[in-house]
């Protein structure tokens, strides 16, 4: 069985957000993890592989620093990384994306393709489902436990009040939610083999099956109008008083505000 | 794509065991007033079995008409025949705008519909208005007017942005739930129905349920709460959890948590607050024992009047908090629900 499974570096949000003069992100100052949801969508591809001796392949688009986190995978136990990069795919949305990360699989072979719900920096859980529309396969969101019946995987998809037992037929795609499981280490060994290993970089002209139109930011249907840090309404009042005034303190303005 | 030929305001209108979500009413609400600022009409799209009888509480809350999709097939959600259904739809009636609501279903469906149609897709909105793109004139780029311009926050709420899908029809968004007001319900009004069916043949995309498990339902849902009491990982144990449902019985409220309470295994996902759980714009919302991670900001700054009580001093919550108490939960809050219960007792 292979696993092909799309992860993303992303920046870590704690350390703040920088732009470049376009509105777009700039990904080059801000300091980056493997994407959490991704990851635990790895963790699911490695157990496929310690159980069923499944191959696993790591595939990620970005600039030609994200080989890191391949090999950030790869010391997990990834057997291979393949990374797309092209100054021409820059600037992407979700579809030109998903675009993208298509034209890349359909040169790898896979019987499953797992990707995380969604990631820390766009939050939009579009890339997954618009990778499966593209190659016309199943898709399974917001996986909460997965196992494989033969040539079928089964599947607890989350919804707000319940969840689905789902059963489709691979090859197909999920997204992984963070609570699917708890990522393994790297290992030692892992990291030392993982420093040494080779990983395949393709560009525009290894995607197959794929417009120009459809890439980087020319290919991108949404465009940004304006982007800004966020504008929270200030502080009101803080007070540092003893249990008895505090409860009075909240009373009062709950009487104040006509709340009781 | 003649851009010209895309008309009218189409939203999703979510239902699960044939009963209406609310965000599809708060859909409708949002797309009428950009109906109104376009000069044209809001449909309703409703997808399901047997829901053709729900079209009706759609215009009482505002619908102009609604186009029912009914098919056994789409007895339970699945992206497949629901992203045929919806992409039908487009390529039939060929709306300007598409709002779905960014729920479980949606967040899955939007794309893969998006997708199918080439179109582009904004993610999670909490803004939409119509205006220029770009916003203000650039020598040598045409200025286009009557643009949905979807306001949608990232990086974990860190970042808010902008964006315009100008040259692709439908503009696409998928909607936060419980940001957007649904108008006042007009009882007895009759929907303006159009029946539709693409037709539906199962192939290798239809996947196949299993098994439906449904959550308990504990309590009422805390994006319809007035009142939220909402408790975080300084509440110490799930056990503690108790002081805080005691404040809401007296308040006639429900308790909420943060991510740190749902990680912990001490209260269930239904009741998360925040970027990854709900967003609630309740009356009063108290955070106890809250830190005010910017993802818990994102689900609950909007509350009307928002009442912090932390041990820390310098907690982040305290800068959205009108009003902060800096204290011992433990001590404030069984001693509050006391005073609240003599005091209202005293109101009666």
């Amino acid at each position: 069985m292979k696993v092909v499974v799309c992860i993303k570096q992303v920046p870590d949000t704690k350390g703040g957000v920088k732009f470049n003069p376009d509105g777009t992100l700039d990904r080059a100052a801000m300091m980056t993890i493997m994407n959490p949801d991704d990851k635990a969508g790895l963790e699911a591809a490695l157990r496929l592989k310690d159980q069923y001796g499944a191959e696993v392949t790591v595939l990620t688009m970005g600039l030609p620093k994200a080989e890191d986190v391949l090999r950030e995978a790869m010391a997990m136990g990834a057997d291979k990384g393949v990374l797309v990069t092209d100054r021409v795919l820059g600037g992407a949305d979700t579809w030109a994306t998903s675009q993208t990360l298509a034209g890349a699989l359909r040169n790898m072979d896979y019987d499953l393709i797992i990707t995380g719900r969604q990631a820390i920096d766009g939050d939009t859980a579009q890339v997954g489902p618009q990778i499966s529309e593209h190659l016309n396969i199943p898709v399974i969101s917001y996986a909460q436990s997965l196992k494989i019946d033969g040539d079928s995987v089964i599947v607890e998809r989350q919804y707000d009040d319940r969840y689905h037992v789902l059963k489709a037929k691979m090859p197909c795609l999920i997204t992984a939610l963070a609570e699917l499981n708890e990522p393994r280490y790297m290992t030692p060994g892992g990291i030392f083999d993982a420093c040494k290993a080779e990983i395949t970089v393709w560009g525009r002209a290894d995607l197959k099956d794929v417009e120009d139109s459809n890439l980087g930011l020319k290919g991108s249907p949404t465009q940004i109008a304006k982007a800004s840090d966020k504008v929270r309404k200030g502080a009101g009042e803080k007070v540092n008083l003893d249990p008895a005034e505090s409860v009075d303190y909240i009373v009062g303005k709950l009487k104040e505000k006509h709340v009781i | 794509m003649n851009l010209e030929e895309y008309k009218g305001v189409y939203v999703f209108a979510q239902q699960v065991d044939n009963v209406i979500n609310n965000i599809a009413f708060e859909l409708v609400g949002k797309g009428k007033d950009l109906a109104e600022a376009l000069g044209t009409e809001v449909t309703a799209v409703l997808v399901g079995s047997g829901v053709k009888d729900l079209a009706d509480q759609l215009a009482e809350y505002g619908a102009d008409k609604v186009i029912v999709v009914d098919d056994p097939e789409l007895k339970e959600y699945r992206t497949e025949p629901y992203a045929h259904a919806l992409a039908s739809v487009i390529n039939k009636y060929k709306p300007e705008i598409f709002l779905v609501g960014a729920t479980a279903i949606g967040r899955d469906l939007g794309p893969r519909v998006s997708a199918r149609i080439h179109t582009g897709l904004t993610a999670d909105c909490t803004q939409l208005d119509i205006g220029d793109f770009p916003l203000a004139p650039v020598p040598g780029k045409e200025q286009k007017h009557n643009q949905l311009l979807m306001t949608r926050p990232a990086f974990g709420g860190n970042t808010i942005a902008t964006i315009a899908c100008p040259d692709f029809r439908p503009q696409m968004a998928t909607v936060r739930p419980g940001v957007m007001q649904k108008r006042a319900r007009q009882a007895g009004v009759k929907a303006n129905v159009e029946e539709f069916n693409p037709g539906f043949t199962p192939d290798h995309k239809y996947v196949e349920i299993l098994e439906v498990v449904k959550a308990v339902a504990n309590t009422v849902d805390i994006m319809d709460a007035k009142i939220l009491v909402s408790g975080g990982r300084g509440m110490g144990s799930p056990e503690n959890f108790k002081m805080l449902e005691d404040l809401a019985e007296v308040l006639g409220g429900q308790v909420s948590c943060s991510r740190a309470v749902v990680d912990a295994g001490w209260k269930p996902k239904d009741l998360q607050v925040g970027q990854t759980g709900k967003t609630v714009r309740p009356n009063v919302y108290f955070a106890i024992g809250i830190s005010g991670a910017i993802q818990h900001l994102a689900g609950m700054e909007e509350s009307d009047i928002i009442i912090a009580i932390n041990k820390d001093e310098s907690a982040p919550i305290f800068d959205v908090a009108d009003y902060g108490v800096v204290g011992d939960l433990n001590k404030i809050v069984p001693a509050l629900t006391e005073k609240l219960r003599a005091e209202i007792a005293k109101n009666n």
